[in-house]
């Protein structure tokens, strides 16, 4: 095919965190070829972060719960932008892939029964998230791995995909990147695609993302022609670290508040009573004394407003914070201190005790924390088939963060673990039948390979131009400062103008250094993502002139009904590729059936 | 491996020492150098020495910049990059010590970048160096693949069949499990054994403690029907390691590698027909395995 290292697979997993790997799994299981590619080492994807747990109606805590329940929660969470059969897939199969993960090794923290034990979060009307301490992400991926290597699945570490290759009759079929260590380039044709390359953060100055959170996935769908959609609904967590600066950003598991924790103004106001949206009203303790009861029984008082979604929780800090009652370095008051023994929290919260610590020189068993909200998560992103997660051209495929849809304008925590797990399986099984019906070789068109190469290589042959690194700052503070957690029009368009430029300053970047393990020249590589993926973010927060979950416009405080209709789909038409404009336009969500439908308003 | 940067010889004597050298300081007292070097400057200053190099070769080099507040070593790495460095190679992923990508020598001492504060070090410069016990492929960053191949040479869980009404496991059987699987598998305990570190002969025949961890897990999983005791005695070369707990020292996730993995391996392994009493420890401590023929005969 050219004169670069060369694969063919039946099917290729782009990411190797949850979804990628349980993608591969299915696939490999399936008896096709397949293999799983990532810019990091093998299981150090940002899944393995993930604190607090995987939601699943296992009903182990309490009996009552079941897939309705947890579709009702998931879908008004969401605020009902969520695809419905996604949400409902997701609610009935989660169980089902937790216990597969303990036949696979998995070991959760367990119940006196000895079955798997559940924790509260917030949006969950039940304890429902298996967990293992506060590092169940590190459980997942583990189990996953391993599971992987036992089945002889290839990977391909420290491999970042550039961009994806279509063949003659537009089905995605090919894939160019470079090594890391070498900067040699490789290209992959395969019959089938799989992106499962995680989230967008490492847009945003302050974030809980990895810097492999660049939005790769993302934008190259956009560029292979696919659709994306509710770009505009990113989410940020209401707890961040704020202290000091160098971890600014940093999460802290809504497990503590799951464990009792809650948050205070600098007047030591538990102030979350304050801002109990109309919706969850009915539903959520008016006093201290029955949110405090509700930990240990939830049947007879209603759930703490310290754990509503978390879209409601980081406005309300916003909030606090602008009204002068915040902490001294700019957050609230995480306090678990005086509310739990010092024995249950570092039981509890192992990883949330050594990180403050260690990094803070804070001791949370006697002292609050300080936090404040922090880029965490993407909801939007490529359009997909709930059943089988293929994306709007042929021959991809899609799960995980880098999948739209199943979380609407905001993702309730603990729904992204069994997402990756349900919509990974999802994806891998559509990927092989895909696969299997498929007819002839994968091709793809060798001048695409040597552009695509030409424009990686472009920083490190030019003289004079600037760093990635001052580029990303900016970009970084764009973000931040423009498209954050409060939007308004006008800035909107600002960041837009200023993206431009930011588009036009990247054709000038220099790279000093070889090929060889350079992060300039990788972050070089990231930045062309990067740009296309908060062009569409900021396209979409302009285009949704309401407030819905994640998108909080202060020109439209309230939600609209009719916008909670639609989705803004967004895709590149004839022209394609990083310079190439994105079209947003409205469409309509799926209809969602009657018996549904019903569910929703159950409860109410 | 060739020039491999020579800070790392404080651990590595250390290490050969016996128990406890080389972990607890953090000084690096072999690290002259660093002490030896111009003095930091104004306390608001930050004197750093990097390896920088390939396989070829290389050397550490002096970088000076503004002290912040509250940061870790990782962070200082990042500012150089973004200034006088933008080549300088590392890796990180969370920043929090729970992937395991950051890991390196720092004065000497194997430790995560990303929770190694700058505060808590001794004045003057700080040393960073890559794991010695792995090829080098720039500046920080190693060839851990050793580790990945490794990994592929453990036979695979395999559980008991699943009853109708699911898998039941106490809490208590489960947490040493757990306590090994808390492994973020930075490596920095493969990197500290004085079995692999500066002897390449004996990475084909020889698992390491991050393995000897994993087997060890398998070994105690309630669910578990394999048996790989031979396995880690001769190809994992569980007898070579002599439980100088060098490993146990370096962790960051506190594993008890020797007491709680390494050791009662060892037990479990001894031939029964020379060890009567490992023997009775082995069967003590399996009893709560079942066989998949005896599950599948039980009923469930
Ligand atoms: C600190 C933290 C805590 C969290 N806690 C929870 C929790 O308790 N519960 C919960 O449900 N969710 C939680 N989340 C969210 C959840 O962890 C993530 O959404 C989820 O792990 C994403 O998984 P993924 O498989 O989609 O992608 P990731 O795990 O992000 O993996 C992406 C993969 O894609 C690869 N990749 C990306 N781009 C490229 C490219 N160009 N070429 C090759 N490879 C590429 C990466 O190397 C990586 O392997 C948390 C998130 C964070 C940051
Ligand atoms: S594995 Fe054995 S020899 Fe190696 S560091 Fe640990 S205790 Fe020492
Ligand atoms: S056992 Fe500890 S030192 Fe060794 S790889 Fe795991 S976390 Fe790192
Ligand atoms: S960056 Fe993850 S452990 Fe240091």
């Amino acid at each position: 095919m050219s004169e670069y290292e060369s694969h063919q697979y039946d099917i290729i997993v782009i990411g190797a965190g949850g979804a990628g790997l349980r993608a591969a799994i299915e696939a490999q299981g399936r008896g096709l070829r397949t293999a799983l590619i990532c810019k990091s080492l093998f299981g150090k994807a940002h899944t393995v972060m993930a604190e607090g747990g995987v939601a699943a109606a296992m009903g182990n805590v309490y009996p009552e719960d079941n897939w309705k329940v947890h579709f009702r929660d998931t879908m008004r969470g969401g605020k009902l932008l969520n695809n419905w059969r996604m949400a409902q897939l997701h609610a009935q199969e989660a169980p089902d892939r937790v216990h597969e993960l303990e036949a696979w090794g998995a070991l959760f923290d367990r119940t006196n029964d000895g079955r798997i034990t559940q924790r509260d979060f917030g949006g969950h009307r039940y304890a429902r998230l298996a967990h293992v301490g506060d590092r169940t992400g590190l459980e997942m991926i583990r189990t996953l791995q391993q599971k992987a290597v036992s089945m002889d699945i290839d990977v391909f570490m420290e491999c970042k995909i550039l961009r994806l290759l279509p063949d003659a009759q537009g089905r995605i079929s090919g894939a160019v990147g470079y090594w890391r260590a070498t900067g040699e380039f490789v290209t992959f044709t395969a019959k089938a695609f799989v992106l499962a390359t995680g989230g967008i953060g490492k847009s945003w100055m302050y974030t809980s993302n990895s810097w492999e959170s660049t939005g790769d996935g993302h934008a190259m769908a956009i560029w292979a022609g696919a659709d994306v959609i509710e770009m505009e609904s990113v989410q940020f967590h209401p707890t961040g670290m704020v202290w000091p600066l160098s971890v600014r950003g940093l999460l802290v598991t809504e497990g503590v508040r799951g464990d009792g924790g809650v948050l205070r103004n600098s007047e030591g106001t538990r102030f979350m009573f304050n801002y109990v949206a109309p919706m969850f009203r009915a539903e959520t303790a008016e006093t201290e004394e029955e949110a405090d009861r509700w930990y240990d029984d939830h049947a007879n008082n209603r759930r703490t407003p310290a754990l509503l979604p978390r879209d409601e929780v980081a406005r309300a800090i916003n909030a606090e914070v602008k009204a002068g009652r915040g902490s001294p370095h700019g957050g609230v008051f995480l306090d678990i201190a005086s509310r739990r023994s010092a024995e249950y929290i570092r039981r509890r919260l192992p990883s949330m005790y050594t990180q403050f610590k260690e990094l803070a020189g804070v001791d949370i068993t006697a002292t609050p924390m300080e936090v404040g909200p922090t880029c965490h998560y993407m909801m939007g992103g490529v359009r997909v088939d709930a059943d089988t997660e293929a994306a709007t051209v042929p021959g991809l495929f899609a799960a995980g963060e880098v999948a739209g849809g199943m979380h609407g304008a905001n993702r309730l925590g603990g729904n992204s673990l069994s997402d990756l797990l349900v919509f990974g399986r999802r994806a891998g099984i559509g990927a092989a039948d895909y696969a299997e019906g498929r007819t002839g070789d994968p091709e793809v068109d060798g001048a695409e390979i040597e552009a695509i190469v030409a424009e990686a290589l472009a920083p490190l042959g030019r003289n004079g131009g600037e760093s990635p690194y001052d580029l990303h700052r900016d970009l970084q503070e764009t973000m931040q400062t423009l498209v954050g957690i409060i939007r308004t029009g006008p800035e909107l368009e600002e960041a837009l103008e200023k993206l431009g430029v930011l588009r036009e300053r990247s054709e000038n970047l220099t790279v000093t250094g070889g090929r060889v393990y350079n992060p300039a020249w990788n972050l070089a590589t990231d930045l062309p993502s990067m740009l296309t993926v908060s062009t569409a973010v900021a396209q979409g927060a302009l285009a949704r002139k309401e407030s819905r979950g994640g998108h909080t416009r202060e020109d439209f405080p309230a939600a609209d009904p009719e916008l909670g209709k639609v989705n803004f789909v967004q895709r590149q038409t004839d022209d394609r590729g990083p310079d190439a404009p994105i079209i947003v336009s409205p469409e309509p969500l799926p209809e969602m059936p009657a018996e549904l439908r019903q569910l929703l308003e159950e409860g109410q | 491996m060739p020039d491999a940067p020579e800070s790392a010889d404080a651990t590595d004597d250390a290490a050969d020492d016996g128990i406890e050298a080389g972990v607890d300081r953090p000084g690096g007292s072999g690290l002259g150098a660093a002490a030896g070097a111009e003095s930091p400057g104004a306390p608001d200053r930050v004197a750093m020495r990097v390896w920088r190099g390939d396989p070829g070769g290389g050397e550490f080099a002096e970088y000076e910049l503004a002290a912040q507040d509250g940061e870790v070593v990782l962070d200082v790495i990042h500012r150089l990059q973004a200034t006088d460095a933008p080549d300088l190679a590392c890796r990180w992923n969370c920043k929090a010590g729970k992937c395991g990508s950051c890991s390196a020598e720092i004065n000497g001492r194997p430790r995560l970048m990303c929770m190694t504060r700058m505060d808590e070090l001794p004045e003057g410069p700080v040393t960073v160096a890559p794991m010695r016990t792995f090829p080098i492929i720039k500046d920080l960053v190693t060839d851990v693949s050793f580790n990945y191949e490794v990994a592929k040479t453990v036979p695979a869980f395999s559980p008991v069949p699943e009853p109708p009404d699911g898998y039941r496991m106490q809490q208590v059987d489960i947490e040493r499990g757990q306590e090994f699987r808390k492994c973020i598998e930075c490596f920095l305990c493969q990197d500290v054994c004085h079995v692999i570190r500066d002897h390449e002969e004996n990475k084909p025949r020889y698992a390491g403690p991050r393995f000897f961890i994993r087997f060890a897990e398998l070994e105690m999983h309630p669910l578990d029907t394999n048996d790989r005791r031979e396995l880690v005695r001769q190809k994992g070369g569980l007898g070579m390691c002599n439980i100088t707990k060098c490993c146990t020292e370096v962790c960051p996730e506190h594993i008890k590698i020797t007491d709680n993995a390494i050791i009662p391996m060892k037990e479990r392994v001894v031939d029964a027909a020379y060890d009567p009493i490992g023997w009775l420890g082995r069967t003590i401590m399996r009893r709560h395995k079942r066989s998949a023929e005896e599950a599948a005969a039980g009923g469930q």
